[in-house]
């Protein structure tokens, strides 16, 4: 990032229409997976220490399910989407019919696994092909990896290119949640999407606000 | 009534010391190290938490010594000297470094076993012997030491807590 630039409310107001119009994308794609109501919820975007971020997504010991994956092209930067264990579980019991999955209780059916990384492909796809139609950059995906572990573990290896120029991230989160289960199993997972330091500026100035 | 502990965290690209009566922490080391460094006579130790292994990777315009390998030892072996250690008596365990994925641009991905390699050597530049590691393999580690028992206890995802 250009020493001298100065990130607004205004451009943060820019980088949460971006959350809005991917996990907009990506809960359709959800609820067209689940045949059930997905709601998505108002994004924030904040500029944090890699240890707020770490707490964002529950707290570095965390145990959580999440879909990590590089983004490539005009922008490059991490994103990951984030279920607790309970939520994975709940997502993959129904989608297998297998009752018994449980990702506390390793080794897991690869059946389970592999439906876990496709969840991650569809919404994180979704996600991205919005926000490349939005701004017109050339935005790529890497394949989805999955990890079942604990929060800092997991996404301090998405911090590693940024951990080179700063000890903070601009992190767009968003949370969409499986609407009409009146039980507290309903599914429900954060996007994070971590910009790489230099992909801000391609962003603000494809779509004019720099 | 059994009087706990008080426990001193670390964070992410950290670092802080503890004494005898307190215990040290830091949560969800992936591929970064987590290196303790301790005199057991006097029942002192500190506690980095590193991400990166070269600080010429760095750059800020300010760096963060706790961030690397090779800033972040040397700056803990100082900070201890000056609580009175001497560096003669300070010794060393590590935990950490673990491959978390199975993608990413080669350095990338090899950044786990690199972090460890490059504590290795920093410790063995500033003549600081490495009693115990656990480093490597593909699961997150919560690690904790204890001044007083020297002893470094792991926690693991679903596994038994172990003791280095």
């Amino acid at each position: 990032m250009s020493p001298d630039f100065q990130i607004t409310d205004f451009h943060l107001d820019v980088l949460k229409e971006i959350g809005n119009i991917g996990a907009a994308h990506a809960a359709t794609s959800l609820s067209q997976l689940l045949n059930r109501k997905v709601d998505m919820y108002v994004p924030s975007v904040k500029l944090v220490t890699f240890d707020e971020m770490f707490e964002l997504a529950g707290g570095a010991e965390e145990h959580v399910a999440s879909i990590f994956l590089r983004i490539q092209g005009d922008v490059t930067g991490s994103m990951f989407f984030m279920l607790s264990i309970e939520s994975a579980n709940h997502f993959i019991q129904l989608l297998t019919g297998d009752e018994a999955f449980d990702f506390h209780q390793p080794p897991v059916s690869e059946i389970g696994a592999s439906s876990m990384q496709e969840l991650g492909n569809i919404l994180s796809g979704s996600y991205l092909s919005a926000l490349s139609d939005f701004t017109s950059l050339n935005i790529q995906p890497t394949v989805p990896s999955l990890g079942v572990d604990m929060v800092g573990a997991i996404i301090s290896y998405g911090l590693i290119e940024i951990s080179q120029y700063s000890d903070e991230v601009i992190v767009i989160d968003t949370e969409i949640r499986e609407n009409d289960n009146p039980d507290t199993k309903a599914i429900k997972g954060n996007f994070f999407l971590l910009p790489d330091p230099d992909s801000y500026m391609t962003i603000f100035r494809s779509l004019g606000v720099l | 009534m059994i009087a706990r502990n008080e426990v001193v965290r670390v964070g992410i690209s950290d670092m802080n010391i503890v004494k005898a009566g307190k215990t040290i922490r830091t949560s969800g080391l992936g591929s970064c190290v987590g290196i303790v460094l301790y005199d057991e006579f006097k029942k002192i130790g500190g506690m980095v938490h590193i991400m990166l292994p070269d600080s010429s990777l760095d750059r800020s315009k300010k760096i963060n010594e706790a961030k690397y390998a090779d800033t972040g030892i040397y700056t803990l072996m100082e900070i201890l000297k000056a609580e009175g250690v001497r560096p003669m008596s300070l010794k060393a365990k590590i935990a950490g470094g673990a491959q978390m994925f199975q993608f990413g641009s080669s350095d990338t991905l090899r950044i786990g076993p690199r972090n460890v390699e490059a504590v290795k050597s920093e410790l063995k530049r500033l003549s600081i012997p490495l009693i115990a590691e656990q480093t490597g393999g593909s699961k997150g580690r919560t690690i904790e030491f204890d001044p007083v028992t020297a002893k470094l206890s792991i926690r693991s995802v679903n596994e038994e807590p172990i003791e280095i």
